[in-house]
C-alpha cells in the first residue's frame, strides 16, 4: 500500500538503508536519564518489537524516532536521514518546526490511548491529516479514508464520534489515521495496554494484517503473543539499554540474559 | 445480556438472534409479587415554607403597585423610538465589544502560553492591569487620554485631534473591549490548558504544523470549555454598556435616563430599562444554549435535547407514571 513490494521471506532488498538506526541514543529528562545508549537497526519491510518493563525506556525511544522526544546525544536516522537534525561538516543543525513535521508525515504512529480527536467522526479523523497536511481534495481523501476504514473493519462506523466506538474500535480508526499519510514506517506505542482483554484480538488482527503487507513497524508491546507470531526482530529493554535481541522465537523460548528471564517468568 | 436471556428459559434457541425483538417470555410482564401500594409520607414543612414565599411575594408586588409610581409611563415609552435606538445601541456595543474582547483575549492567551519570555510577561502585565483597575475608572481614562496626546498622527491615512479622534463611541468600545480581553484571555487559556496533551502529539505525529494543530485541533476543543463562562461574558457585556452613559455615549440606559428628566417620570424608566435589559438577557441565554450544545458534538454520547424537544418528551410522557420515559 505505500507502493512498495510486499515482503518476501528472504532478506530485505539488497542494498537497502535501513529504516532506523540507533547509534548511542541517550535521553534524560532533568537527572533522570532514561536512554543509555541504545544501538539498533530496524531493516525496512521488517516488525520490530520492543519488550521490557515499564520505565525501560521502551516508548520513549519510540517517541524519539519521530522526534516527539529530543535525544541528548547519539544519532538517530530515518530512512538514512537524521532525525531532527541536519548535520553540515562536523557541525548540527537543529531542523525548523516545519521541517520536523515534514518528515512526520512518513512515519505513523498509534499511541496506547489512542487520542483520536473527539471533535470529529471517525471519518473525519482519517481525512483530517491527508486534506490539512497533504492539500488532498476532500473527495479524494473522503474515498480514500472510506478504503482504510473498510480495510480496518469499520465502514459501518464511519459516521461515528470516538465516544460512541468501543475502545478496539478507536484504536483501529487510530491505525487508519496513521496510514491514510501512506508512512513508510509505523510506529506502535503500546496499541493493546488500554484495551479490555476481549477487545485485543481485533486491534492485533489488524496489525497482522499490515505486517503481511509490508509494512515496516516498530511495535512497543506486551503481547509476547503477538510478537512471537508476527515478529522479525526482538529487543529487551532494561533500565534504558538493550538487554537483549535476536529472533523473538529464539529470545522469548531461550532467553539468555537473567534479567530477562525473570521479566519474561513473570509476564508469560 | 446474553447471559441474562439465557437464564430466561429458552436455550434452544440463540439469544444473539433474538435482540432487538421480545426473547420468548417478555411479552408480558412476569406474574411476580402484587406491586407496592403505600401512603406517601406528607412534608408539612413544604407546605408551610411555600406559604410563606407566597406571601412575601404578593407582599412586594402589592407595595410595588400602591406605591408612588406611575405605571402607565412604561407602557407608553416602551416603544418610544429613542428607546428603541438605545436597545439598538446597546447591542452593538455589546457585540462590537465583545468581537474585540474575544479576539484580543485569544491572541493574550496564546501569548501567555508561549515560550517566549516577553510575549508571555507582556501578556501577564496587560491582564494584571485591566483585571485590576475598574471599568469605569478605564472609560474615563480613554476618554481623557488627549492630554498625554494632543494628535493623532497616521502619517499618510490619518490625522487630526485627539478630542476629535476619540469619539464616545471608539471611547466605549476601546473601555470595554480591551477590558473585556483580560477576562476573555483567563478563559481562553484554562480552554486550551484543558485539551488533553495527547491530541498535540497525535496532530504533530500527523506532521501537522502548530499552527494548524491549535487551529484545527486544539481550539475546537477548548471551545466547550470556552464557550459558557462566554456566555456569561456577553450577558455581562450587555449590563456593563450601561456604564458608557458616563462617557457620554447614548445608548439604552442614558436615553432612558434623558426621557426620565424630561417627563418627569425618572424611576419609570428605570424600571422601563430594565425590563428591556431583561428581555435582552434572557434571549441572550437561549442563543447560549444552543451555542453550548454545538460544541459540546463528540464530548458525550446524546447530545443535550433542545427546550422544543424536552416540552415534546414531557407531552408525550403526560398521564404516565414518571421515570417510565427517559427524556
Amino acid at each position: 500500500m505505500t507502493g512498495k513490494l510486499s515482503k518476501t521471506e528472504d532478506a530485505p532488498p539488497e542494498g537497502s538503508v535501513p529504516m532506523v538506526r540507533a547509534q548511542g541514543v541517550h535521553k534524560s529528562f532533568g537527572h533522570v536519564e532514561v536512554l543509555k545508549g541504545i544501538d539498533l537497526e530496524v531493516k525496512p519491510g521488517e516488525v520490530f518489537c520492543l519488550i521490557g518493563p515499564s520505565g525501560s525506556g521502551k516508548s520513549t525511544f519510540l517517541r524519539c524516532i519521530n522526534h516527539l522526544e529530543k535525544i541528548n546525544a547519539g544519532r538517530l536516522y530515518v530512512d538514512g536521514e537524521l532525525v531532527g537534525y541536519r548535520q553540515k561538516g562536523d557541525k548540527l543543525y537543529e531542523l525548523k518546526d516545519s521541517e520536523v513535521a515534514r518528515k512526520r508525515r512518513d512515519i505513523g504512529m498509534v499511541f496506547q490511548r489512542f487520542n483520536l480527536f473527539p471533535h470529529m467522526t471517525a471519518l473525519e479523523n482519517v481525512m483530517e491529516a491527508p486534506v490539512q497536511v497533504k492539500g488532498a481534495s476532500r473527495t479524494q481523501a473522503r474515498e480514500r479514508a472510506m478504503q482504510l476504514l473498510e480495510r480496518v473493519g469499520l465502514a459501518d462506523r464511519a459516521g461515528h464520534y470516538p465516544s460512541q466506538l468501543s475502545g478496539g474500535q478507536q484504536q483501529r480508526v487510530a491505525i487508519a489515521r496513521a496510514l491514510a499519510m501512506d508512512p513508510k514506517l509505523m510506529l506502535f506505542d503500546e496499541p493493546t495496554s488500554a484495551l479490555d482483554p476481549e477487545l485485543v484480538g481485533d486491534v492485533l488482527d489488524v496489525m497482522r494484517d499490515l505486517a503481511e503487507s509490508g509494512m515496516t513497524m516498530v511495535v512497543v508491546t506486551h503481547e509476547m503473543g503477538f510478537a512471537r507470531e508476527v515478529g522479525d526482530s526482538l529487543v529487551f529493554m532494561d533500565e534504558g539499554v538493550v538487554v537483549e535481541s535476536g529472533h523473538p522465537r529464539d529470545v522469548l523460548t531461550n532467553p539468555q540474559h537473567q534479567r530477562t528471564q525473570s521479566f519474561l517468568s513473570k509476564v508469560l | 445480556m446474553n447471559d441474562i436471556e439465557k437464564t430466561a428459559g429458552d436455550p434452544g434457541e440463540n439469544p444473539r438472534e433474538n435482540l432487538g425483538e421480545n426473547p420468548g417470555g417478555y411479552s408480558t410482564p412476569p406474574a411476580g409479587p402484587e406491586a407496592i401500594k403505600a401512603i406517601p409520607v406528607r412534608h408539612y414543612g413544604r407546605y408551610v415554607s411555600a406559604l410563606v414565599a407566597i406571601a412575601i411575594l404578593v407582599a412586594t408586588v402589592y407595595a410595588f403597585s400602591q406605591g408612588d409610581i406611575n405605571w402607565h409611563a412604561v407602557p407608553d415609552y416602551f416603544f418610544d423610538h429613542r428607546i428603541i435606538t438605545g436597545v439598538y445601541k446597546t447591542l452593538l456595543l455589546t457585540v462590537l465589544s465583545m468581537l474585540i474582547g474575544i479576539t484580543g483575549g485569544i491572541v493574550l492567551a496564546i501569548m501567555r502560553l508561549s515560550k517566549n519570555p516577553v510575549t508571555s510577561s507582556i501578556a501577564w502585565f496587560y491582564i494584571w492591569f485591566f483585571r485590576g483597575t475598574p471599568v469605569l475608572v478605564q472609560l474615563f481614562l480613554w476618554f481623557n487620554l488627549g492630554l498625554v496626546f494632543h494628535y493623532i498622527n497616521l502619517m499618510p491615512i490619518y490625522k487630526d485631534y485627539w478630542s476629535n479622534f476619540m469619539t464616545p463611541l471608539l471611547t466605549a468600545l476601546l473601555g470595554l473591549g480591551l477590558n473585556e480581553a483580560a477576562y476573555m484571555a483567563e478563559i481562553c487559556r484554562a480552554g486550551l490548558l484543558a485539551v488533553d496533551e495527547g491530541q498535540t502529539e497525535a496532530a504533530h505525529a500527523l506532521g501537522m504544523s502548530h499552527s494548524r494543530t491549535l487551529r484545527r485541533v486544539i481550539i475546537p476543543q477548548a471551545m466547550r470549555v470556552i464557550v459558557p463562562p462566554t456566555g456569561n461574558e456577553v450577558i455581562n457585556m450587555l449590563k456593563t454598556t450601561s456604564l458608557v452613559a458616563a462617557v457620554q455615549y447614548p445608548e439604552l440606559f442614558r436615553y432612558a435616563q434623558d426621557i426620565g428628566q424630561n417627563s418627569g417620570a425618572p424611576v419609570e424608566m428605570y424600571f422601563l430599562a430594565a425590563a428591556w435589559y431583561l428581555i435582552m438577557t434572557s434571549v441572550l441565554s437561549v442563543g447560549q444554549y444552543y451555542i453550548e450544545r454545538y460544541y459540546a458534538r463528540g464530548s458525550s454520547r446524546q447530545l443535550p435535547p433542545t427546550p422544543w424537544q424536552k416540552v415534546r418528551a414531557n407531552m408525550f410522557s403526560l398521564g404516565r407514571p414518571k421515570g417510565a420515559v427517559s427524556a
